[in-house]
């Protein structure tokens, strides 16, 4: 099956640092794959690249058959790519439940043949913080969240638009043992309704768990692929985490 | 408050305007139009203003560059066919939202204070070319002859008084329609944060365009009339620093987050600067806007209509604990 994310040695750099250094990634359709790498490695600027917060220096970024350089982010996610950031970005003058009208009104309702109306959308939005455990707080501000909720937020806006692919960028930091296991589930959960998941991980348990396939990035370059048992057994990746 | 559709709100917006009008007529002193023509251009600069500013995030300091333009549009307008106003208040609008539209382009990109400085520097450009072009009179300014009556018989400045009256409900019900649509939710998400915004899918250069054209165009409408209204326009009066220092403090003082906020802002300010230019001198209007400016930043940053937000929810608060 053709991929449907084709990263093609693609590099960054901030200054004279070199942050991503000719980096390949192919992800199939369905497919669940865990990022990881030690602190600093370039990890949330591939996903930046990808997502088009940041433009990438060289190489490129093929989603969906189409080559995504130089397309605006907005466009980006309108084409099924969601991602989550790191440090959550509410809208902090809104309620939870209006943070999420806004891929729906943005995102679902630009694509071709699609448009909810009022109704579904708050159908769905209700839907999505049910799912992550947020309804009781809907119409909530992003100030009145704890850190945990605020994470939450953050993977519900992304699920909220119907991608086809969605990049978790450390979405379950801080979150406690059971609660990795809800947000766990509930990838688990939206894999299997065809949604292709990118996963950044520092919990290793979780992604081992989760992840078909482990790419692990050290400093900016790729130095390991492959099944997860292999790729932790892999001495390069054990000696880059030992040496940290 | 309950929440009325945009077109409902438009219509209680029209009668009151109508409401104004009618018993305006019984106003026996000229004065009384002179000074609500005043009163009624800030509520349209300080609702434009806050388009951009409140709704968007981005501060706008050439006021007076989109304000002027609207003024010297009408001026070429008049030397060339002396058209009806409403035509002149048309290109002026056109005008002002083009160069909204140029400035946008070349600097939305820029953040916070760099935006703010570039307007400012927008505003000096445009005050340097219009002081160097001797048709609409150059540094020396332009008279222009004010009609005697206006189009239904009334004396000409009853006539801009209710076009200004006009000009002030078309901007307040834009403004609301804004904030209760899907624009208005994708101007705030630009305000709250732009990398978010576009993670959603809100294509923000395009939305900041919008905002940049509606707000620069309402400012230009705003100063058609002015050279029918002051009969004499130099580029110092045109491009005065009050505009833009007045169409920033009304809506900070009022409150940025609704339409309501440059109103209250715009009506108390302005009427007390009218207040003080009669009584006392006009040489204290730009220092009585900045003590209560001060005033609100440190008491009061979201301004009198956050002010009343708060006390009504601090009413509300016992009251649901009691019922717990
Ligand atoms: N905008 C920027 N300007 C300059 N340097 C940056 C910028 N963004 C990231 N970096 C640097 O690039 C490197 C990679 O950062 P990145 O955030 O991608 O790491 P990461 O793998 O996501 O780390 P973590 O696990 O801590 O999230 C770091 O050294 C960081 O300091
Ligand atoms: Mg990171």
């Amino acid at each position: 099956m053709s991929a449907l994310l084709k990263v093609d040695k693609l590099g960054k750099h901030f200054g004279g640092f070199v942050a991503l250094e000719a980096i390949d990634l192919d992800v199939t359709p369905g497919e669940r794959v865990g990022l990881i790498g030690p602190n600093g490695s370039g990890k949330s600027t591939l996903v930046n690249c990808i997502a088009g917060a940041l433009r990438n220096d060289s190489g490129s970024v093929h989603f969906d058959g189409r080559r995504l350089d130089g397309l605006p982010a907005h466009t980006r996610t309108r084409m099924g790519l969601a991602r989550s950031f790191q440090l959550p970005k509410p809208f902090r003058s809104m309620t939870v439940a209006e943070n999420l009208h806004v891929p729906a009104l943005y995102t679902v309702n630009a694509r071709h043949g699609q448009h909810l109306s009022h109704a579904q959308i708050d159908a769905r939005v209700e839907e999505v913080l049910t799912q992550v455990g947020l309804h009781e707080k809907a119409r909530r501000r992003p100030r009145d969240l704890t850190q945990i909720e605020m994470r939450k937020l953050e993977l519900a806006r992304a699920m909220t638009a119907a991608p086809k692919l969605l990049i978790a960028d450390e979405a379950m930091a801080g979150l406690s043992h059971s609660e990795v296991d809800d947000i766990l589930a509930l990838l688990m959960q939206l894999n299997a309704q065809g949604i292709t998941v990118i996963m950044i991980e520092h919990i290793m348990r979780a992604v081992t768990s989760f992840s078909q396939r482990l790419v692990v990035l050290v400093a900016g370059r790729k130095i390991a692929d492959g099944a997860p048992d292999d790729v932790v057994r892999n001495p390069e990746v054990v000696k880059a985490y030992i040496g940290e | 408050m309950p929440y009325i559709p945009t077109r409902y709100f438009c219509l209680i917006a029209a009668l009151v305007t109508l409401a104004i009008a009618v018993s305006a007529r019984f106003a026996t002193n000229d004065y009384f139009f002179f000074a609500g023509y005043v009163v009624l251009q800030y509520v349209v600069m300080a609702t434009a203003w806050n388009i951009l500013g409140g709704y968007t995030g981005y501060v706008n300091f050439g006021t007076a560059g989109f304000f002027a333009i609207g003024a010297y549009s009408a001026v070429v307008m008049h030397k060339l066919f002396e058209p009806p106003l409403v035509v002149s208040i048309a290109v002026g609008g056109v005008m002002s939202g083009l160069v909204g539209l140029g400035m946008g382009y070349l600097t939305l990109r820029l953040r916070g204070v760099f935006f703010a400085i570039a307007t400012l520097a927008l505003a000096i450009v445009l005050q340097t070319l219009i002081t160097n072009w001797d048709f609409v009179g150059g540094s020396r300014g332009v008279y222009i002859i004010r009609p005697a009556n206006g189009p239904f018989g009334h004396p000409y400045i009853q006539y801009l008084f209710l076009t200004m009256l006009v000009l002030s409900t078309i901007a307040v019900c834009i403004a609301r329609a804004i904030e209760h649509s899907k624009l208005g939710y994708g101007l705030a998400t630009i305000r709250d944060d732009e990398l978010a915004a576009e993670a959603a899918g809100v294509p923000t250069l395009k939305l900041k365009l919008i905002a940049t054209v509606l707000s620069g165009a309402l400012m230009g409408m705003a100063g058609a009339p002015l050279p029918y209204y002051v009969t004499y326009l130099d580029p110092s009066s045109g491009f005065n620093l009050a505009f833009a220092v007045n169409s920033i403090a009304m809506p900070l003082i009022g409150g940025t987050s609704s339409w309501l906020g440059p109103v209250i802002g715009a009506l108390l300010l302005a009427t007390i600067q009218q207040i003080a230019t009669v009584t006392i001198s006009s040489a204290l209007n730009l220092l009585i806007v900045g003590v209560i400016m001060v005033g609100f930043v440190v008491a009061a940053p979201n301004g009198i209509v956050g002010l009343f937000e708060r006390g009504v929810r601090a009413r509300r608060r016992p009251a649901k604990k009691e019922a717990a």
